[in-house]
């Protein structure tokens, strides 16, 4: 038998059109037992499409899949699940109505007859207790009332609980966009312990240090295409970044960032939390960019909201001086109006200036959403298709082209940036920097610390208050775990 | 900062255990409410007419209690899969008319006919899943056709309930009242099946996330099925029950029961989208709904003529308080 004998999985050229849009043009690709494979590329490079005929939830319009050596011809989602193949979604794939022993009994068709609710709590606690200890999630709870991180947990768990199928190999899809540091360094430590035990992982991720660190190959693709395969010893950074074809990397952008605004700008946003109990406040001036760091949900969320809030009606401890638009983190939710073309979504907070009369006129629309699918790069033949005809990236670009076609000199960011390709973000970043110059403000909420570098000034925040104020040129990633780690009130 | 805000949950971050605490309690008082709007009609009832508090009172009263509750149960099923069916009224309807004539007469056609309208609700189902239709609009279409067929089976009311049917609703256990009694098996029964059984898991994720559903191998086109089937089946449990009680039947009597089934499972608790329903919670409304709706009133010594409009205010009011409840949930 050849090679293909050992592997997993072994995908032979490969191929997919949606349409006239071909999103896989003949791609390789194989995972043998025991690695993990870090796969990466812009948003829109083929990687979800891919990672889909691996999960069998996706069929090759021609190419080979063969698993442990054989052939499959009729490869399915139930017979990956049979074969031992797992995937975890990007976009989450939980019920919210059900608890989280429910949601486990979803994937395990098994999991029935009398007494299948205590199994599939026990099943899911003793995964949850595994990978991320001290987690406090209960079976019982209903995923619904979690936090996007807690179900990002739950989801990554449910991946790895093994009831009559073989598990040999979970795809894991972006899992650390909803984690703090805290729980993704938990969830990669498992990983390396399931690969250390011969079983098989994909990981995708756009923190290329995550990659980096924990894959023992890397494929990069590019336009449908593998464009490199090789051991992740062999990768740096920028050659993770080149091959990848984004944009040069990155340079510190401190120097332009330092370029001293004098203090005498006018002042557009003064907000304390609601639990913070000594002076401390947040100040922002116009053409700053304020980032609001720390571990994720210790109140950076709500601060921005209560700002959000005050904009519109006068709340204490919170002055705001000009108008205010907000980037949503969790777009699907909190953004994206499912059912509007991308122009009518970019539109919404502008509609004031697109009147006509008492009607919306289509062609001012337009031109704003031409304006900014050219000034920000959305990747689509036409701006009145349905927003979801965007990948996730250009979704997020679409939201920020709302919020900053807006009349708004106050844009709001609720870690903007989660599950967004390098590419896209440098973009941004570069059109952030160039807003603020012209004079707009930004309050930044990011749990990437790399992005705190376009800040000219970081709050650290813990349990609701900030406990640290750091200047751009005092900022280390020490120091933000020590303020976020630190006993300091 | 406003408390609510405080309160409010954030999507991204965790949650403090205080925080989790009043989501927990906020569901609580959600499944609460139904239990709690029927013991505020029933107290209504109780301070207005201390006599209608009896073994007797509550056969009248509760009366017709049991066919809205088959119905509003049929409906629930449908509005867990996030459809809506608005042809249960006349579906009931025509079952009533099926029941008090062929049922009778000619008891194995009567039979194959129900069968067979539970076969057209499945049907239903797979049309509706695959060719990707809005339910609205094909149970809109149906409900004339159940109407239709109603009148060509009993183009004027009359015919007869069988015995057997007559017998069972007019049961008289020791103790409670027979409406009673059903009312809880009915809640009981679906809610085990429903809530507590593995399938009953995948019935209600296919409102919750059918996408999720799908890739983890289960087929939609069958929950689909399955749910449309289950709300045929209760809607003959309802229209059987109903002659059961009325002894005859007429082409318009079940009528009133879409928008009376639609409340019931609302005000039990349950919501359009996203497979949230509660079975004892949409019987508990049903009751609700049949004490509210004539009893009360009468009792408040409102004319007839006023009842259909305070009917509705009763009702406003109720789905009111549920939407400000959820909305403190969030």
């Amino acid at each position: 038998m050849p090679e293909g004998n050992a592997d997993i999985i072994r995908l032979s050229g490969a191929e997919k059109h949606f349409g006239a849009v071909r999103a896989l043009g003949g791609v390789d690709f194989h995972v043998g037992p025991g690695e993990c494979v870090g796969l990466v590329g812009h948003n829109g490079a083929g990687k979800s499409t891919l990672m889909h005929m691996v999960a069998g939830t996706l069929t090759p319009d021609s190419g080979r899949i063969g698993v442990h050596g054989d052939i499959e011809d009729n490869y399915s989602v139930s017979r990956a699940q049979q074969l031992g193949i797992r995937c975890v979604f990007q976009e989450l794939s939980l019920c919210p109505n059900l608890s989280v022993a429910e949601n486990t009994r979803i994937n395990h068709a098994s999991l029935r007859g009398f007494g299948w609710r205590r199994k599939a709590a026990e099943l899911i606690a003793a995964k949850l207790d595994e990978i991320f200890p001290g987690h406090s999630i209960s079976a019982s709870d209903i995923v619904g009332d979690l936090s996007i991180g807690r179900r990002q947990m739950v989801e990554v768990a449910r991946a790895f609980t093994v009831t009559q199928d073989r598990l040999d190999l979970v795809i894991l899809d972006e899992p650390t966009s909803s984690l703090d540091a805290h729980t993704a360094g938990q969830l990669l430590a498992f990983v390396r312990r399931f690969v250390a035990g011969g079983k098989s992982c994909i990981l995708i991720s756009h923190v290329l240090g995550e990659v980096l660190r924990n894959a023992d190959r890397i494929v990069v693709m590019r336009d449908g295409k593998v464009v490199v395969a090789d051991a992740a010893s062999a990768f740096d950074r920028d050659r993770l970044v080149t091959a990848m074809g984004g944009a040069e990397a990155r340079q510190k952008a401190a120097a332009q960032v330092a370029a001293a605004k004098p203090e005498a700008s006018p002042l557009r946003v003064r907000a304390r939390p609601a639990a913070q109990k000594d002076g401390n406040e947040l100040v922002a001036r116009a053409g700053e960019i304020i980032g609001l760091a720390g571990l994720a949900g210790h109140g950076q969320t709500d601060l921005l909201l209560a700002i959000f809030a005050a904009a519109s009606r006068a709340r204490a401890g919170i002055e705001v001086t000009a108008p205010v638009a907000l980037v949503a983190g969790d777009r699907q939710s909190d953004g994206i109006f499912p059912q509007w073309s991308i122009a009518q979504n970019i539109g919404i907070r502008s509609l004031a200036r697109l009147r006509n009369g008492l009607l919306i006129s289509p062609q001012r629309e337009a031109e704003l959403a031409e304006f900014w699918q050219k000034k920000i790069g959305i990747r689509t033949p036409d701006m009145n298709n349905n927003i979801f005809s965007l990948s996730g990236g250009n979704q997020q670009k679409a939201l920020f082209a709302r919020a900053l076609g807006s009349d708004a000199q106050i844009v709001l960011m609720d870690d903007p940036m989660r599950g967004v390709d390098i590419g896209t973000k440098l973009e941004v970043y570069d059109l952030v920097r160039e807003e603020a110059r012209n004079g707009r403000t930004f309050l930044w909420y990011t749990t990437e610390t790399e992005e705190l570098d376009n800040c000219d000034h970081i709050y650290v925040f813990k349990n609701g208050r900030i406990v640290a104020n750091l200047r751009r040129d005092e900022l280390t990633e020490e120091k933000i775990i020590q303020s976020s780690f630190g006993d300091a009130a | 900062m406003r408390p609510e805000m405080t309160a409010a949950s954030v999507d991204t971050g965790l949650k403090t255990s205080s925080e989790r605490g009043a989501l927990a309690r906020a569901r609580l008082l959600r499944g609460l409410l139904p239990a709690l709007s029927l013991a505020l009609v029933l107290i209504a009832i109780a301070w207005l007419n201390p006599r209608a508090i009896s073994y007797f009172g509550f056969s009248l009263m509760l009366n017709l209690a049991i066919p809205i509750a088959l119905a509003t149960i049929a409906q629930m099923f449908v509005i867990a899969g996030n459809e809506l069916d608005l042809s249960i009224g006349t579906f009931v309807g025509f079952v009533g008319c099926v029941t008090a004539t062929w049922l009778k007469d000619a008891p194995l056609i009567g039979v194959a006919i129900l069968l067979g309208s539970i076969g057209v609700y499945a049907l239903l189902g797979a049309l509706i899943h695959l060719r990707n239709l809005p339910s609205i609009v094909v149970t809109l279409g149906m409900s004339f056709v159940w109407q239709g067929l109603a009148i060509l089976v009993l183009p004027k009311p009359g015919g007869k309930a069988p015995d057997w049917l007559l017998a069972i609703m007019a049961f008289k256990p020791p103790f409670v009242p027979f409406p009673i009694i059903a009312a809880l098996l009915i809640g009981l029964i679906v809610h085990f099946g429903l809530m507590r059984t593995s399938y009953g898991v995948i019935l209600r994720g296919s409102g919750g996330n059918p996408a999720a559903l799908g890739r983890a191998g289960w087929s939609l086109l069958k929950t689909k099925i399955v749910l449309f089937s289950l709300a045929g089946l209760f809607g003959v449990l309802s229209g059987m029950a109903l002659i059961g009680i009325t002894t005859s039947a007429d082409a318009n009597i079940g009528n009133g029961y879409t928008l009376l089934a639609i409340a019931g499972v609302i005000l039990g608790g349950g919501e359009f989208v996203g497979g949230r329903v509660s079975p004892i919670g949409a019987v508990l409304g049903a009751l609700t709904l049949a004490l509210a709706a004539s009893p009360l009133l009468t009792f408040m010594h409102i004319p007839p003529d006023w009842q259909v409009a305070a009917n509705g205010a009763i009702l406003i009011i109720v789905l009111a308080a549920r939407v400000l409840i959820s909305r403190r949930e969030r």
